[in-house]
């Protein structure tokens, strides 16, 4: 959760620019005086300007040298000596700083992530033909716009981002989806699928029916001495037995997973039958139930 | 005419026709309910001398005449004040509702929704706080849309349209639709998240009524483009598909087939990987269409195929929306003017299409309403706009980041003025704008007095009003003052206090306010708490305002839907003493620390205030505390994974199904 902390303390109730490495007391003290100062609109003085990372206010610092900042937030920027002033007209050292400290006001100006994302795919796609996909990919990352959601610029920034993968299972209808970053070796896999498909077997109950799921353990699953076997896809879509290579590489090629039987008889058999007659039963309570409920609601 | 035909039907006698005449008034007067049920039960008791005047209300009037009286009425408003008349009205009203719209998913329980309205046709559920729009809500926040889903699935079966927006919707959702909803013919998705293709594909395949299938600008895992494979080919019902978030490639031979038999197509909306032969030949095959959105507009066509595509767009007689168009080039703009005549809608957001080109095609645009563009379009080009676009009802102005490296901003707020004077029906307005200035604001509150809504995005975080350096109090004062009718607004710049003192004073028939990086004080709130009376919600992000005025207004928030503030100084202890204070609501505290860590004044990062009869809920992750109601039990963290919810379900479920056989 580090990168939560990250972006939130910069965001956080300090205002925006102040670097997560301030004591929170301090910073709550220089504000709580800020409350009784009337705001006054310019600054004389410094041309001092709180690194307000939005790099907004960096593209209008020629025209304005008066200052965007009231003077309550000065007074606390003088007042705590730990924050970044920047002159305006550094442009680029500024945007650099900014874009270095990671001081992003989170979701300002308020454009929705498809929206960004959508300019900084145009601004890809366009990037030797306009000079306008330039600006506005330097608009992107100058004002330090908190783009999208799918690259690394996400709200909780960590290394374990949750890597869901589709997991369906032969006879069951509804596939589940499990975190693969959660998960730290073979064996927390089959364990996690265990508990998902085999310990309930009325998880994936619905009204087409019930299975009957021999009861199986974690390790028989792995080593195949179970009647199912996890396989999963690949990059090259090809179907792979898991187990077989080392966990990481498992994690950097996985696209889905799947549970197979590995009994040569399908459907009629042992299991088969017992799983008709599950079925039927099941049926037939449910039958029982709505006509019991329409008797009801007909009273 | 209609009441005085009716008192004369009355004074006669005629029962029956006095009966059909107050059901025709009905038809006609959803909005005006209230003097209208005055009315009918005056009539009734007239013309039911029989009757005592006890029963008059509607007690003993047959269920089946009210059941047909109440099943004209269509507005949710006026049927919520059906429900609260007496109790056989509020049966009658629950078993007729068709269309249910929930705003805030965690206010109520899906069962208890299913409970309510069995007859439920159609269900739109609001997820996520709004600014979950900018990234301030954390992933895994909740939204989740499995248990309405599960809920809908078990007791109203017969559902038929379900609208989402910003819930997070799995595969899982999607497939559970597909299995156990007949009849289901609309799906539409705006700003949701957490599914892949597989589902679309789920939802494709199983429904066989299917009419509208709507992702608005969805966050969709995308496993590839055959999905669109997977509609049957006896699927000729389809009357809109939008697919236009989506990155990968469709087969355009699936596309074209898919177009060619649903006769009913009225909208199309293209992804980005639609060329633009592809689009040519869909059009080809869709003349009848109302809204189209096209994909990737800059392909290098030959003369013919330029010709054909022009061919193409001018007979689409009947098209009044038109967005997409991704990348134009501006050569390829002529082949629109044939549509523009007949335009109403017309979103450029996403096209970059710079300023003599756009006035050009604007300026053939006269009966244009929704104007979405980027801020390509300047200010001559707004001027453009309002003196040719006579109809405007909605402008959207949206930045490119194309105009901040010179020194000459094109687009300032004189263009927002100009249009303001030019287009007498225009009432709603979304502007970013680097600076801006009183005077304009004030200027356009006397051109357009008739707002609804107005939102003013200056993209600089404290920015005063340029020229004088003052804060932008008055300008927004002005606003309010003028614009009876506003019900959302969206305030930025510099601003102090005494602004949010106007916005309270004023502003009366406010709905939703949205304030980022303002105010001075706890008055601040305490002024738009105190003040707005239709307040329903407020968010506010990175304001200096703490737990004076909160608590203090504390029963204000049980009639608003939610309070969103984040990057506040409201501390920990304020949450706590509030949500003793108030059973019915839930405080939740969107903190990565925990709070029992830090000192109980220290201010918490977000904090998320919503009324709800639903008590707490129960899929919380790690970093949303949610505070009980009794002071001992403190903070509890409840992070049951929605999945682990559903195993339990389905084991009691089952445990239930089996226990009335032994009896």
């Amino acid at each position: 959760m580090n990168g939560f902390r990250d972006v939130c303390s910069s965001s956080g109730p300090v205002m925006i620019g102040v670097p997560p490495a301030d004591e929170d007391e301090d910073e709550n003290a220089a504000l709580s005086s800020e409350d009784s100062s009337c705001p006054d609109q310019s600054v004389s003085g410094t041309e001092a300007e709180l690194d307000l990372a939005l790099g907004l206010s960096i593209g209008l610092n020629s025209r304005r040298n008066h200052s965007k900042v009231r003077s309550s937030l000065s007074s606390l920027s003088s007042s705590s000596s730990s924050l970044t002033r920047e002159s305006g007209t550094k442009r680029s050292a500024d945007s650099s700083v900014a874009a270095s400290k990671g001081h992003v006001a989170v979701g300002w100006p308020p454009l929705r992530t498809y929206r960004i994302n959508s300019l900084v795919n145009q601004a890809k796609s366009l990037a030797n033909e306009d000079g306008l996909s330039s600006d506005i990919q330097k608009y992107t990352t100058k004002n330090g716009v908190v783009a999208t959601k799918k690259d690394d610029a996400r709200f909780i920034k960590s290394s374990k981002t949750p890597m869901l993968v589709k997991v369906t299972m032969d006879g069951v209808i509804i596939g589940r989806k499990i975190d693969l970053n959660a998960l730290d070796s073979y064996q927390g896999l089959a364990k996690t699928l265990e508990h998902m498909f085999f310990q309930i077997p009325s998880s994936v109950a619905n009204t087409q029916g019930c299975r009957t799921i021999k009861e199986t353990n974690a390790s028989e699953l792995l080593d195949g001495s179970s009647e199912y076997i996890i396989t999963y896809q690949d990059k090259d879509e090809d179907w792979m037995l898991v187990g077989d290579v080392p966990w990481q590489m498992f994690l950097g090629s996985v696209k889905r997973m799947r549970i197979m039987r590995t009994s040569s008889e399908t459907g009629v058999g042992k299991y088969g039958f017992l799983y008709i007659v599950k079925a039927t039963l099941f049926q037939i309570v449910q039958m029982m139930v709505r006509r019991d409920k329409r008797r009801q609601e007909q009273t | 005419m209609g009441a005085s035909s009716t008192l004369l039907m009355v004074s006669h006698g005629h029962c029956l026709l006095c009966f059909s005449c107050l059901v025709t008034l009905i038809a006609h007067f959803e909005s005006h309910l209230k003097p209208f049920l005055f009315f009918l039960s005056i009539s009734l008791s007239l013309s039911f001398r029989r009757l005592s005047v006890s029963v008059l209300m509607g007690l003993r009037l047959p269920s089946k005449v009210l059941e047909h009286i109440i099943s004209f009425i269509d507005a949710n408003e006026d049927r919520n004040s059906v429900s609260l008349v007496c109790k056989s009205w509020f049966e009658t009203e629950r078993r007729t509702r068709r269309k249910v719209f929930v705003g805030n998913c965690y206010a109520v329980t899906p069962a208890a929704v299913a409970r309510r309205f069995p007859k439920m046709r159609s269900l739109t559920l609001k997820g996520k706080p709004h600014f979950a729009d900018y990234n301030l809500v954390p992933d895994g926040w909740g939204g989740y849309a499995w248990p309405w889903i599960e809920a809908m699935a078990a007791k109203t079966p017969s559902l038929e349209e379900v609208r989402l927006k910003r819930m997070v919707v799995t595969d899982e959702c999607l497939e559970k639709i597909a299995a156990s909803f007949k009849d289901f013919k609309v799906l539409v998705l705006t700003s949701c998240e957490g599914f892949s293709t597989d589902g679309l594909a789920a939802i494709a395949a199983t429904c066989r009524n299917l009419r509208e299938l709507e992702l608005r600008e969805c966050i969709v895992e995308d496993l590839g483009g055959d999905w669109l494979s997977y509609f049957p080919e006896t699927l000729t019902s389809l009357v809109s598909l939008d697919f236009s978030c989506l990155d990968s490639e469709v087969k355009l031979s699936d596309l074209e087939r898919l177009v060619s038999r649903s006769p009913n197509l009225k909208s199309l909306k293209l992804n980005r990987a639609v060329a633009l032969d592809g689009l040519e030949s869909l059009l080809r095959r869709a003349p009848q269409l109302v809204e189209l959105g096209t994909g990737s507009f800059s392909d290098d066509l030959d003369q013919e195929a330029l010709s054909k595509l022009a061919k193409a767009f001018a007979a689409l007689k009947q098209l009044k929306c038109l967005s997409g168009l991704w990348d134009v080039l501006p050569e390829y703009i002529p082949l629109l003017y044939s549509v523009c005549p007949r335009l109403t809608s017309l979103n450029l957001s996403y096209a970059t299409v710079q300023m003599p080109d756009l006035v050009d095609l604007l300026s053939r645009c006269s009966k244009l309403q929704k104007l979405w563009v980027m801020d390509l379009i300047e200010d001559k080009g707004l001027k453009a706009v309002a003196s040719c676009c006579k109809e405007l009802r909605e402008l959207r102005v949206f930045p490119s980041g194309a105009d901040l490296d010179e020194t000459d901003v094109a687009l300032t707020e004189q263009g927002l003025v100009s249009v303001s004077e030019g287009c007498p029906k225009l009432e709603s307005v979304l502007y970013f704008c680097v600076q801006f200035t009183n005077t304009a604001l004030v200027t356009i509150a006397r051109n357009r007095p008739n707002f609804r809504c107005f939102r003013l995005c200056v993209m600089e975080p404290f920015a005063p009003d340029y020229r004088t350096q003052k804060p932008l109090d008055e300008g927004f004062k002005a606003i309010v003052e003028r614009c009876k009718d506003l019900q959302r607004l969206s305030v930025s710049g510099l601003l102090t206090d005494k602004a949010f003192e106007y916005i309270g004073k004023h502003a009366k028939k406010l709905g939703m306010l949205s304030v980022a990086f303002a105010g001075d004080s706890d008055l601040m709130l305490h002024h738009l708490l105190s003040g707005c009376e239709s307040l329903k919600k407020l968010e506010i992000r990175d304001c200096p305002f703490g737990d004076a005025a909160l608590l203090e207004n504390a029963a204000k928030l049980e009639t608003m839907r939610s309070l969103w503030m984040s990057s506040c100084f409201v501390s920990f202890d304020a949450c706590k003493i509030l949500s003793q204070k108030m059973p019915r609501l839930n405080v939740e505290v969107i903190d990565e620390h925990p709070p029992e860590t830090r000192p109980e004044s220290s201010p918490v990062e977000r904090i998320y205030i919503y009324r709800t009869v639903a008590g707490p809920r129960l899929d919380m992750p790690e970093f949303v505390w949610t505070i009980h109601k009794t002071p001992e039990i403190g903070v509890s963290n409840l992070a049951i994974k929605h999945c682990c919810g559903r195993f339990t379900f389905h084991t009691l479920y089952l445990i239930s199904i089996l226990f009335p056989l032994r009896c």
